[in-house]
């Protein structure tokens, strides 16, 4: 009925949780322009070590939770080989130009970034173009190697965890070796 | 000069990245368990852009399958304004909460390393801004997320698409960042 608003209880949760995902991206430095640039450039390996370690443990729970018995749905997206690789190849390229991805870019806003304002209108813009090429792309790309909403242990018929953990060991190894020092957000 | 922990943690300008990676994955398990709900971003900005265009021309927005998917019909709309939406405003807000608590808001127009490269100019900077903000959104919908929705959630999850999501994306932006910035010397993050 209401074509604008969700009900309260809804957009306080979804507003809690955006609170507390800007905050953090913003004391993990990955609202700032340099930190994301030259992770791109193999000099910060800032973005790397936080979304490795966010990956790792959040799998870890979650699947633990399942494990338990708890009632954790899984929220998977729909794998579509071509679509998601020309995607991600697409995204990769703009997010270097722009310096953001959409999360960090509106983060960045509240921490004082006027070039990120113009990126998010760029990308209302882009989500409007988008929309108009959707009956294209539907037709000729994104339902290429389409193969519905998968996992990787789903299809390799194996425990989550045993990727999570190997993950794990792999991150405690790896991660402290990359780039030794952080670069400054106040520097380059 | 305070002797509380926690306010000291606070003040901080920059935490660990492992801190903040664990705190994001334990975010991650209450949206999950108490919300249902997996962190993304990206599609807010389709919700925005149709939402817009809903407001200008209600009947374009009907015809458009892409934004009925997501907004409705004018007949039987959904809305635009959900969890999702309100989590993206709300990014703004903490990381200005997280800013200003280390007392280090300031205006950035031009990045130092895009300085650096391609001079003071914030006209240039703005348009290359929009730019990339055109091209990466193009690129999210295609692939149906952005590095929280896909690399985030997904790649928590342990889902195929967020995995190649991940390595197509450092596919895309490893050469771009290499011929964007080639030749420029900078210590980069070696300090």
């Amino acid at each position: 009925m209401n074509a604008w608003f969700a009900d309260p209880t809804t957009l306080l949760l979804g507003a809690i949780t955006g609170l507390f995902f800007g905050f953090l991206l913003q004391k993990g430095g990955v609202t700032n322009f340099n930190v994301i640039v030259n992770q791109f450039r193999l000099k910060d390996f800032t973005v790397l070590k936080v979304m490795m370690t966010a990956i790792i443990v959040g799998g870890l729970g979650i699947y633990a939770m399942r494990l338990i018995g708890m009632d954790v749905p899984l929220h998977i997206k729909g794998t579509a080989l071509l679509a998601n690789t020309l995607g991600g190849l697409i995204f990769g390229v703009g997010m270097v130009i722009l310096g953001y991805c959409p999360g960090t870019a509106v983060a960045a806003i509240g921490a004082g970034s006027r070039h990120a304002i113009i990126g998010v209108l760029g990308m209302l813009v882009g989500a409007g173009i988008y929309a108009e090429l959707y009956p294209w792309l539907k037709a000729n790309i994104l339902e290429v190697g389409s193969i519905g909403k998968v996992t990787i242990p789903e299809q390799i018929h194996i425990s989550p965890f045993v990727l999570l953990i190997p993950l794990l060991i792999g991150a405690i190894v790896i991660l402290p070796r990359l780039g030794k020092n952080a670069s400054n957000p106040s520097r380059v | 000069m305070t002797s509380n922990p926690i306010m000291k943690l606070l003040k901080e300008p920059r935490w660990s990245p492992y801190l903040v990676g664990i705190l994001l994955g334990v975010l991650s398990w209450i949206t999950f368990a108490t919300m249902n709900k997996a962190l993304g971003t990206s599609t807010t900005m389709v919700r925005a852009a149709g939402g817009v265009e809903r407001l200008v021309a209600p009947e374009h927005v009907d015809n458009e399958p892409y934004f009925v998917k997501y907004l409705g019909t004018a007949a039987e709309p959904k809305p635009v304004i959900e969890w999702q939406f309100a989590l993206v405003i709300f990014l703004a807000i903490g990381a200005f909460v997280a800013a200003t608590l280390s007392g280090k808001i300031k205006s950035e127009h031009v990045p130092d390393l895009w300085e650096q490269r391609f001079g003071p100019s914030r006209w240039f900077r703005y348009a290359a801004a929009f730019l990339g903000g055109m091209i990466l959104i193009i690129g999210a919908r295609m692939a149906g997320g952005c590095t929280s929705g896909h690399g985030l959630s997904g790649g928590m999850q342990l889902s195929t698409s967020g995995w190649i999501f991940m390595g197509a994306m450092f596919a895309g932006g490893l050469p771009t960042a290499a011929l964007l910035y080639a030749g420029l010397r900078t210590k980069g993050g070696a300090s």
